[in-house]
């Protein structure tokens, strides 16, 4: 467009409809998407507070482990509520985890690459089979829950293939001995704040072992990746022109186009997100495990979407948060870490995750349809 | 030079054998408000569309302000300042009214490369926006689904001027609302055609088009019945003059007949 209109002033003559009624702040805060994840991420942490206050879950190094176990997991939900929020699933995030971490250990170690060169190779896959998914989505109009679907089962099954082929195995093991003095890898592989931990153990403020180290010795790269993205994509998404067209994207595909928004390059984007999502899930992992497994992530793509889901994300699409994506899975991984220090059994923990999951769907449903009324 | 802003003379338009549209002609100056009726399957879609630049006409020309042109596609129409709302009204209902306000051209804030979304000043103009057309939005940042339906066609209607519309497309803007509604938008289409705009109202609804407009086209099977002034013709003539009329008067003879046989 090139002007704007010299301004029509229109002097209110209109009578002032008497019938709106103002809106309470609670219910302002009540429309926010990431409420109910904030809520329960509270309610969680109260209860384990009280079952578990006594019992290491909330030592230094606890609380470490399950932050770790979220981080690993909003990695991906993150990614994933973006995609439901454009309005589209993508199911291939599990199988994405396996096949990253083999496109990162086959190189390295039986084809002799320098290791940042395997993760580059990986991530560059990952944009490969990203794209594909989301250009198959925007091309043929079919939805995206069966396109990822295909594709879930076409990438578990080439993991497995190739690496049979070329290892004549399933793992990839020996990765370990090339993270030291890779320019690359340190990224994924390395805790920070260590001085934090070892000040503190010297201190006798947290457990130290017995050989006087801090039990807990520094933030895992989970956890910074996590908190970096539940930044930059809620920043993305409440402050940029990418994030408007993304809930408009989801919200309204024919609208928005009609109004000059690129839907299917903002869909193919976040279809590729998804996938370099699921290969930073996958470095991580590799590199901390030093080896890869081609079964690495299955079902991790449920959970995900899970997560998203209790953070806000309508299935739908336009509308959620990645903020609260990071809250459910928050939810999720403290929950499953927090179990082992109840005398819960463990088997529980997916019937919580079930029933926690049903919980907010209703209750968003609940929310949408106050959103969308006419009043 | 003519004083017409746009004119559409005797636009054709083919479907492989069918003739959705022929020799139509519409002629708009600014502040003027020309109401398209026509009943259902008259070729009012088509004519829209052909208007904002989704079909090409087959025949005929599209003068706007006195240059010929052709539209290649509906950014073409656009950047003319042939704005088209159409009924869907492009409005995301989970997207506050803000963000739909600016949908697809944000205004921008900050150094290049980091230059992110002016929410403020978004607000501002929207509220701004919505006020002048009696629209108390408490809050921006509301969504565009607690709206209304007239309210929401207000938005769209406004929307299209902020982006710089000189003619405005309206595609059947109050048929789905109720009697207040509908007139709060004709008053609205109305204010916004004295300001200099010219606007083509396309209704079904006579009663709708008729106080408003200031000439009529009637559109019936593809084919333009001609254009009036409103000096020139009455309600009940336009009436009957749209396909529905005829077949009503028809109905009303075999009605008044089935009553005298029945009574027999």
């Amino acid at each position: 467009m090139s002007t704007k209109s010299k301004s029509i002033e229109t002097k209110t003559d209109f009578n002032q409809d008497e019938r709106l009624k103002k809106v309470s702040k609670l219910r302002l805060l009540l429309n926010r998407p990431e409420l109910g994840a904030l809520g329960g991420a509270i309610l969680v942490f109260i209860f384990f507070g009280i079952v578990a206050g006594d019992t290491g879950m909330f030592s230094a190094y606890g609380v470490l482990n399950f932050l770790d176990v979220s981080a690993n997991l909003g990695i991906i939900a993150i990614a994933a509520a973006m995609l439901m929020i454009g309005g589209e699933f993508d199911l291939s995030i599990g199988s994405m985890i396996g096949f990253a971490g083999i496109c990162i250990a086959i190189p390295a170690i039986y084809w002799g690459w320098p290791l940042w060169m395997s993760i580059i190779f990986a991530f560059s896959m990952a944009v490969l089979v990203g794209y594909f998914n989301g250009i198959l989505v925007v091309r043929t109009g079919l939805p995206s829950f069966i396109v990822t679907l295909a594709m879930l089962f076409i990438l578990r099954g080439a993991t497995l293939a190739i690496t049979r082929l070329i290892t004549g195995r399933t793992q990839v093991p020996g990765l370990r001995v090339l993270i030291e003095d890779d320019p690359l890898a340190w990224i994924f592989a390395t805790d920070t704040f260590k001085w934090v931990f070892t000040w503190l153990g010297s201190m006798d403020l947290i457990a130290l072992r017995t050989d006087g180290t801090p039990l807990a010795t520094g933030i895992p790269p989970s956890v910074i990746w996590f908190i970096a993205l539940a930044i930059i994509t809620t920043w993305i998404l409440m402050k940029t022109r990418y994030g408007n067209w993304i809930f408009a994207s989801g919200g309204d595909k024919n609208g928005a186009n009609n109004v000059g928004v690129p839907v299917g390059r903002v869909k193919i984007s976040l279809f590729i997100g998804t996938a370099v999502a699921a290969t930073i899930f996958a470095t991580i992992q590799v590199l901390d495990a030093g080896s890869a497994d081609t079964m690495r992530g299955t079902l991790k793509e449920l959970e995900a979407i899970a997560a998203a889901v209790v953070g806000g994300c309508l299935l739908t699409g336009g509308y959620g948060s990645a903020i609260g994506a990071a809250f459910g899975a928050l939810i999720f991984g403290t929950v499953s870490m927090g179990i082992f220090y109840t005398d819960v059994d463990t088997d529980w923990f997916k019937v919580f995750l079930g029933a926690m999951m049903l919980i907010a769907v209703i209750f968003n449903n609940y929310i949408r349809r106050k959103v969308t009324e006419s009043k | 030079m003519s004083d017409y802003l746009v004119q559409f003379n005797n636009i054709s338009k083919f479907f492989g054998k069918v003739i959705a549209l022929k020799d139509v002609t519409m002629k708009l100056k600014k502040g003027e408000i020309m109401c398209l009726l026509g009943d259902n399957g008259a070729g009012k879609s088509t004519l829209i569309k052909t208007l904002a630049g989704v079909h090409r006409p087959d025949e005929g020309e599209i003068i706007v302000e006195g240059k010929k042109t052709i539209f290649d596609s509906p950014k073409d129409a656009l950047d003319m300042g042939i704005a088209t709302v159409y009924q869907d009204l492009a409005l995301v209902s989970l997207m506050s009214v803000t963000r739909n306000f600016f949908m697809g051209r944000e205004p921008m804030k900050g150094p290049p490369f980091f230059k992110t979304f002016d929410i403020e000043k978004a607000n501002k103009i929207a509220a701004e926006r919505m006020g002048q057309i009696g629209i108390d939005v408490r809050d921006p940042s509301q969504a565009v689904g607690t709206m209304s339906g007239g309210e929401r066609q207000c938005l769209a209607i406004s929307r299209a001027i902020y982006f710089g519309a000189k003619v405005l497309v309206l595609d059947e803007p109050t048929s789905a609302l109720g009697v207040h509604q509908a007139s709060v938008v004709l008053k609205y289409i109305v204010k916004a055609a004295s300001q200099g705009l010219a606007v083509i109202l396309i209704t079904h609804n006579v009663h709708h088009a008729y106080p408003v407009g200031n000439s009529f086209t009637v559109l019936n099977r593809g084919k333009s019945l001609g254009t009036y002034e409103k000096k020139d013709i009455s309600r009940e003539k336009l009436l009957s003059m749209m396909a529905g009329g005829e077949e009503l008067n028809k109905l009303e003879v075999e009605l008044l007949e089935m009553n005298r046989s029945s009574a027999d």
